[in-house]
């Protein structure tokens, strides 16, 4: 192997010439220095990031070797406070016990994903290198789930062991843009982004838009947007009229533009991940975009605060379940989507969640349980409130880079 | 790394000559005229663990960085060296101004904490008396709990209704403050002022503690020897305990400013999108746009630019006569 190797095709002819003749042959230490630099430069080429598995678009991973039978286990990764708790109990939690006494399936709940692209690029390096990541089941948003699918880091599912998963799905989550069909990823809930705000901040005034956030003066400093793109912009596009399923670079440039100025009037005081309850509960935060079922979470403590779904839409999503590539145990997985898509299961998890339920039949159930929740438009929306929802759509590999970079500078990194 | 070891197969060839010559100058460490080969290879033995972990956790991964840097693509076609060095200009271009913005807060936080630490440091060496360990051991309690956790700490204690901005309020002191633009809208939070306050918060420790080392190591007999010619308190500091104490300031602005300028804490939990550092950037490239190669350029920027500010301020503090 040549030295030079990797070093661009005129620097590595002067290498050889300077090696070779004329004054540099002469020395042994400038020869020594010369090989040494050289192997850095071949070692820096040799690196280098492959490209993302998949590549060809939605093909999925390569079936892995199951072993669910000999291996009772399940590997189960999910946000915090994303599953029922018992009261006495904080360890417990009776829906996944039960589980675990019904099908004899031993589950490792472990609470590790905070942050959709934190939790990505914590696995990515596994998926790449065609690894196991250690987990059986993963639970993100679903345009990252777009994502995982595009670059094929996901197994497909089978349908024949989700028969309640396949029957009780609500219609309108099965023509999910980034998987039609849903082949690779079933909704462990839906999301609804809204405007929340807190009454005693605004002294009693009620926000009810985007605009009102980006705008009102008397909020300066006080609002926060979501580090979730998807969110924020889609959120903010809709305000403007625009239409976050179908939209143009254009309005998605418009409504980095109006964020900006806010930013640059220092209206927003930042944009928060999961952390904004805290400041909103305190009130630092008056007013700002939440998800829905955190807010019918803080609503059961403090009395003052208050949402209010814009007029012009809000911003409808799912957190989809996916099996990474690689897993150990897909159908132990599959068992358990097709569990918490038992109506009763799927009501007693939305009893504690709050979020959107995405199962049918779920309602009659959560009847029995909490009158009020089963009538809460937040956790089963109502027609006028599902016509309301949008989604963002889905985005080419290059659209998401484009989109991500303007929103990483807009959020001030 | 299978990607290094190109590397070590060619660096040792022309490498093993070389040991062969230092061998007949006899001028290896630890030669003496008697010396066994065993004896002569004890400080390599010794340098090995470290150089070890080294290796595979400083170079490699400085190596690899190095590569990413000069690398264009995408995630999804994957990233191939083509030894753009683009990357580099383009990062500035784009983020001088947090690179301008994380050393300016690193130097303010720097000089708040040496005059703070300053004086703290030396009442602890000289008046502590026998309360000297235990105010040193205050001084390194709160790395007892994490550096995250403090700074959510901060969250609270500065929040818009707590009492900390309510006192500051009614003194008027945050009208004073919002009118030099470190604060506004009667709050701490959100501002420059919170982010420069945290990142002093969190590195005070590493400017006290070597101050302390250096100002307790001062013959107190040198001050007596002051006070007989005469000199008065505030000369002798000038003459005597200054200067001798420069060593810790050197190093103590050294551990505060370095980790200072890299941080992204303190301005992701207390400021607001108008006050985020180099940091914040590196990481939004790295984990959200996926530009790794950018991500990369920057990190070897920063780390640049803290070299050549460091390697300027100890050329001027000529540390040679000082260690």
């Amino acid at each position: 192997m040549d030295l030079y190797e990797g070093l661009p095709e005129p620097v590595a002819k002067a290498w050889e010439r300077g090696l070779t003749s004329g004054r540099a042959a002469m020395s042994r230490r400038r020869l020594l220095r010369a090989a040494s630099l050289a192997a850095a430069g071949t070692t820096l080429a040799a690196c280098g990031i492959p490209p993302a598995a998949g590549g060809k678009g939605g093909e999925g991973a390569e079936e892995a070797p199951d072993y669910s039978r000999k291996e009772k286990v399940l590997n189960f990764a999910n946000w915090p406070l994303y599953v029922d708790v018992d009261e006495k109990n904080k360890k417990k939690h009776p829906t996944l016990d039960r589980f675990e006494r019904e099908s004899g399936i031993k589950v490792k709940y472990v609470e590790d994903i905070n942050d959709n692209n934190e939790f990505y690029g914590k696995i990515k390096p596994q998926l790449a290198a065609g690894q196991s990541t250690g987990r059986d089941l993963i639970c993100l948003s679903d345009w990252m789930a777009g994502r995982l699918i595009r670059q094929g880091y996901v197994q497909r599912l089978d349908p024949a062991n989700m028969t309640h998963a396949v029957t009780n799905l609500e219609d309108r989550f099965r023509a999910a843009a980034h998987d039609p069909g849903r082949q690779y990823s079933y909704p462990w809930a839906g999301t609804a982004c809204i405007v929340a705000y807190n009454k005693k901040a605004t002294k009693g005034k009620k926000i009810t838009s985007v605009s009102q956030l980006l705008e009102d003066d008397a909020l300066k400093g006080r609002i926060s947007m979501l580090t979730e793109m998807t969110d924020t912009v889609g959120l903010t596009m809709l305000d403007m009229g625009a239409d976050s399923e179908h939209f143009t670079e254009d309005q998605f440039d418009a409504a980095i533009a109006r964020i900006q100025k806010a930013v640059d009037r220092q209206q927003l005081r930042r944009f928060s991940g999961n952390d904004y309850l805290d400041e909103l509960n305190s009130g630092d935060i008056a007013a700002c975009l939440a998800w829905a079922g955190d807010i019918v979470q803080l609503q059961m403590d403090n009395d003052d605060i208050a949402f209010a779904v814009p007029d012009r839409g809000y911003l409808f999503g799912t957190d989809d379940l996916l099996v990474p590539a690689e897993a150990r145990h897909q159908s132990n997985a599959e068992a358990l989507i097709d569990y918490y898509y038992q109506p009763d299961v799927a009501a007693q998890l939305a009893a504690w969640v709050n979020y959107i339920c995405p199962v049918t039949g779920a309602k009659a159930e959560m009847e029995k349980i909490d009158k009020e929740l089963a009538d809460d438009p937040l956790v089963f929306p109502d027609q006028h409130m599902i016509a309301k929802g949008k989604n963002f759509r889905p985005m080419s590999a290059k659209e998401e880079a484009r989109y991500e970079e303007k929103f990483s500078k807009l959020i001030g990194a | 790394m299978t990607a290094l070891a190109p590397l070590a197969g060619t660096s040792e060839t022309p490498s093993a000559p070389q040991g062969g010559a230092g061998s007949d100058d006899g001028a290896g460490p630890g030669a003496g005229p008697g010396g066994g080969g065993r004896r002569r290879l004890t400080p390599y033995w010794l340098l090995l663990p470290a150089g070890l972990w080294l290796a595979v956790f400083f170079v490699a991964p400085l190596f690899y960085q190095a590569s990413t840097s000069v690398q264009s693509g995408s995630l999804e076609e994957g990233f191939r060296v083509t030894w753009r060095f683009s990357n580099y200009s383009d990062a500035l271009a784009a983020y001088g101004e947090h690179f301008l913005r994380s050393f300016g807060y690193a130097a303010t936080a720097t000089a708040l904490c040496l005059a703070i630490g300053y004086p703290l440091a030396y009442m602890i060496a000289f008046r502590a008396g026998r309360w000297r360990n235990l105010v040193l051991v205050m001084v390194i309690a709160p790395f007892f709990t994490s550096f995250l956790i403090r700074t959510l700490a901060w969250k609270t204690i500065l929040s818009d209704g707590g009492p900390v901005v309510g006192a500051l309020s009614s003194l008027h002191v945050l009208d004073l403050t919002s009118r030099l633009g470190l604060t506004g809208d009667e709050r701490l939070l959100a501002t420059p002022l919170a982010v420069v306050c945290g990142l002093t918060y969190n590195f005070l420790p590493f400017m006290i503690l070597p101050l302390y080392s250096s100002l307790e190591r001062i013959d107190t007999s040198l001050h007596e020897a002051a006070r007989d010619l005469y000199a008065t308190p505030a000369t002798t500091f000038r003459k005597v305990t200054f200067p001798l104490s420069l060593p810790g300031v050197v190093a103590g602005t050294l551990l505060t400013f370095i980790p200072a300028s890299g941080d992204y804490i303190n301005a992701q939990l207390l400021g607001s999108p108008n006050e985020q550092m180099v940091g914040n950037a590196i990481q939004k490239q790295f984990l959200n746009v996926l530009d790794y190669p950018t991500a990369a350029a920057m990190s070897f920027l920063l780390m640049a630019l803290i070299l050549i500010m460091v390697s300027a301020y100890m050329r001027k503090a000529g540390t040679e006569e000082l260690v």
